[in-house]
């Protein structure tokens, strides 16, 4: 019998009774992170990092009993060692690692190498099992720099400033807006929000993570001048009524997936900024590595491609399914509420 | 090759037309005369042929970029497009030196052209690590022949006037025909003297713009003329210097392909310039447009084809006579000389004068219309008599009036991921009808679809996959979508018993469940007699 094995519910561990990132209600769930993805309605009892407590009850409403662990400290659910450990992809995401009879196994969740201000840093966690996820699981995905793409993001708004246009950037609303927030230059222009951004945002100024000011772009009056803008908006928006007020624009989006012409292309926009809050092709051959795990699984992504490569380096592994395919547009985003 | 790489990059970035005339007029402006006449070249759609074989490009990025070639060829699937997967994969090095874009062109990519093995991989390698990223891509897209840029030949034009100051319709004309990409051509190109002509060569074809709104709003129905929209090969006949050169639309010269009107060209008088629509021919109505592909398949065209299949050129336009360019005189005067200069020209009925379609107003017009499947045509064009013969698809004087297409409901069947811009989404479809409790493909579409809905229809496939064959999925047989076409004919070759011409998805049908489909019979039933 395998520590963690897959069920019509998601990963589940049998000796200690609990599921990691289930896709329906069950009692016990351990939650790497609050994407819509990986967190199911209605269980009974969750189990996240303690940075990311806040993050996720903002998803699941003030009822939902939300327990959190520190980083590192170790647990037993019915005798089965759990602890939680940084994975660097957004606010409180975690690795979760689950120790049994002297078996260590590791579900890496959604996890990036890239630093990134708003959330603590990726630590790889030694173990013989690793669970990886492998949404750009392929040698085209190689990030460029970081301060390269937030520069050119900068660019980008200057320029439009100067041609009387508004700058519509699109990201995830939960993770990406922050990090542009984080990283952006805020002495160029206004900064303004979507409502699903705004709330996500205020979220993580609770938890005591900087970020410059910002304004709910809906507070403010439709004749405003929002020439000299920047404003965050998650991708949904694109296309709506609601960017309408803001005249003449520009678009573009932040995502992983604009580093391929195509992707950037069949969204009509101006501009894609190549930047991701998943790991890149060599990252995760990294973090493969630095776990020194024998066995892998890999989920959500490029499953195929990464599982025939690591078999090609010798390693035990095999693909594993999960609840979304991983080539659809990165997570889904399912807190971009309307805006009106 | 820098200037050329930003300008691609600049092209590819905006959708304004605005911003993109900019970009080509500043790259023009800056351009020595040289690398300016190979950027025309490329915009226009002159590509290179593919000078290295995918395979062997696939094996040498693959050795550079140090994995197996089945990751390449999953790269390859999830991007699209052969050039940028390379690009993506090739470790990011050089950019240091800047050749200009003739140097590139003439010194690095030419020569290849009948280069052993050994000699071009070397090259390739090294040409890999002296490019920027942004190059590469560039260059890729030319080895590979894909060259293709969000600019079309129009927007170069307005572009090369904007730059020289030459009148765009003069850029226009000398950008017909042949040419090479030399300095000199350049030169003549925005030459400020505009009285030049190449003797073989045509005019921009004018094009009419499909109707928009109420025909009450063109005005008086006496100052317009109708005629039928043929669905057949767009051409110039040209008779100059002795001479006699057949264009299509396509700028390509149709030398030998239809010697039956060439040979009625020819007695033409000197200087003169038709534009009409090449149709496969009997009697009074043309035959279907798949007799023309027979013919146009083949490489000898025998005795036997010529009679079955033999081809008139339908005139519409008098463009020259006597040498002298009558685009800007008004069409009345263009028919009135057309009709003459045809009636005394025996041409054993190879040069047929386009009729004007009967109609006294609009609504006679309108009644026309639904007699255009009768007569073999698509629809109508309606041109203003005061119109001016003018350059490229513009709103206005000429309307194109198709008759509705053909409707059928079906059902989702296969679906296959496309290329390019569509590159690692499922949006080559095949549609199936209802025959006997069992769905029948009958057509394959690819277009019409929002990219919304082609993101929510790719969704759907990957959840509802039941089988895979290659790149192929069977999907569960679930939504449904109203396909629209121009034509409709029995064939032999489909499963189905039945081709249809240009299909195209006109609406999903969210509303309707697989059941409730057409069948093929309904299909049957929309076939006319031939
Ligand atoms: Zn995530
Ligand atoms: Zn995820």
């Amino acid at each position: 019998m395998t520590l963690l094995r897959l069920t019509d519910r998601g990963l589940y561990c049998e000796v200690g009774n609990f599921f990691v990132d289930p896709w329906g209600a069950v009692d016990r769930a351990v939650v790497t992170h609050a994407h819509g993805d990986h967190v199911a309605w209605g269980c009974r009892d969750y189990l996240t990092s303690a940075e990311g407590v806040g993050v996720l009850r903002s998803r699941l409403g003030p009822d939902a009993r939300v327990g959190g662990l520190p980083f590192g400290e170790r647990i037993s659910i019915n005798g089965v060692g759990v602890s939680l450990h940084p994975a660097g992809h957004i606010l409180g995401s975690s690795q979760v690692r689950v120790e049994h009879g002297g078996e260590v196994w590791v579900v890496s969740g959604d996890y990036k190498m890239d630093p990134d201000p708003t959330t603590t840093a990726f630590e790889a966690v030694r173990c013989h099992t690793f669970i990886t996820e492998s949404t750009f699981g392929l040698p085209i995905y190689r990030w460029p720099p970081q301060h390269q793409v937030l520069r050119d993001i900068n660019a980008w708004w200057r320029g439009n400033q100067e041609a009387g246009k508004a700058s519509l950037l699109y990201g995830y609303a939960l993770g990406k807006t922050q990090r542009l927030l984080a990283g952006l230059d805020p002495a160029i222009g206004p900064i303004l929000t979507h409502g699903a951004v705004e709330r996500m945002t205020a979220v993580y100024r609770a938890a005591g993570v900087p970020l410059p000011p910002t304004t709910h772009a809906g507070s403010l009056d439709r004749r405003t001048d929002w020439s000299r803008a920047l404003i965050l908006a998650p991708p949904s928006a694109d296309g709506s009524v609601w960017t309408r007020r803001f005249g003449a624009r520009a678009t573009a989006f932040a995502s992983g997936w604009m580093l391929v012409r195509g992707a950037r292309r069949r969204r009509s926009l101006d501009r894609g900024f190549p930047l991701s809050d998943h790991v890149d092709w060599p990252g995760l051959l990294a973090a493969v590595d630095a776990t020194g795990a024998e066995r892998v699984w890999v989920t959500h992504g490029f499953t195929g491609p990464v599982v025939r490569w690591l078999q090609e380096q010798g390693l035990d592994a095999s693909a594993v399914e999960t609840r979304f395919e991983g080539d659809v547009d990165d997570d889904t985003g399912q807190e971009d509420g309307p805006e009106q | 090759m820098k200037a050329f790489a930003r300008l691609y990059t600049a092209l590819d970035e905006t959708t304004a037309t605005g911003e993109k005339i900019a970009a080509l007029a500043a790259y023009f402006s800056a351009a020595p005369p040289s690398d300016a006449a190979w950027a025309i070249h490329f915009l226009t759609g002159r590509r290179p042929k593919r000078l290295v074989s995918s395979a062997k490009l696939a094996a040498w990025c693959a050795e550079a970029a140090a994995i197996p070639l089945w990751l390449f060829d999953e790269s390859h699937a999830a991007v699209g497009d052969l050039a940028e997967t390379i690009t993506l994969l090739l470790p990011d090095t050089g950019g240091a030196g800047d050749e200009s874009l003739s140097h590139w062109v003439e010194q690095r990519l030419l020569p290849l052209k009948g280069q052993d093995e050994a000699v071009q991989r070397a090259e390739m390698l090294r040409t890999w690590t002296e490019l920027d990223r942004r190059e590469r891509f560039v260059w890729n897209k030319l080895i590979t022949g894909t060259f293709r840029v969000g600019a079309s030949s129009r927007l170069v034009e307005r572009a090369l006037a904007l730059a020289s100051g030459v009148p765009e319709g003069a850029i226009a004309h000398r950008l017909m025909g042949g040419w090479e990409p030399t300095p000199e051509f350049f030169a003549r190109l925005v030459a400020p003297d505009v009285r030049d002509a190449d003797v073989s060569r045509p005019y921009p074809f004018y094009l009419a713009y499909p109707l928009e709104g109420p025909l009450e709003a063109l005005g008086p129905a006496e100052e317009w003329i109708a005629e039928w929209k043929w669905d057949g090969i767009r051409s110039q006949l040209i008779r100059r210097a002795g001479r006699t050169f057949l264009w299509s639309r396509g700028e390509e010269l149709l030398s030998g392909r239809f010697p039956e009107v060439e040979e009625a060209g020819s007695l033409l008088p000197e200087g003169t310039v038709l534009d009409g629509e090449l149709l496969p021919w009997v009697g009074d109505m043309p035959l279907p447009f798949a007799q023309m592909q027979r013919r146009i398949g083949r490489k000898v065209l025998g005795r036997k084809i010529l009679a079955e299949v033999p081809v008139v050129l339908v005139a519409y336009d008098l463009l020259e006579q006597d040498g002298h360019d009558l685009r800007a005189i008004p069409l009345a005067d263009r028919r009135r000389r057309l009709d003459a200069l045809l009636a005394a020209t025996p041409s054993a009925g190879r040069l047929v004068l386009s009729h004007l379609v009967e109609a006294a107003d609009w609504t006679e017009i309108t009644e026309a219309r639904r007699r255009a499947r009768d007569v073999g045509a698509e629809g109508l064009i309606l041109k203003r008599l005061g119109s001016e013969y003018g350059v490229g698809r513009r709103k206005g004087d000429w309307w194109k009036w198709k008759i509705e297409p053909f409707s059928v409901d079906a059902v989702l069947m296969y679906a296959m991921p496309g290329s390019g811009r569509r590159a690692g989404l499922y949006t080559d479809y095949t549609f199936g009808v209802w025959d006997d409790g069992r769905l029948v493909p009958f057509a394959k579409a690819y277009s019409g679809l929002t990219d919304e809905e082609i993101r929510r229809v790719d969704a759907f496939v990957r959840r509802n996959t039941q089988e895979k064959h290659g790149p192929v999925r069977v999907v569960k047989p679930e939504l449904v979508f109203e396909l629209a076409f121009e034509g409709i004919q029995v064939s032999s070759r489909h499963k189905s018993g039945i081709a249809v011409r240009f299909p195209r998805m006109a609406r999903w049908r969210t509303d309707k469940r697989a059941e409730d489909a057409d069948s093929l019979q309904t299909v049957r039933a929309l076939l006319t007699p031939p």
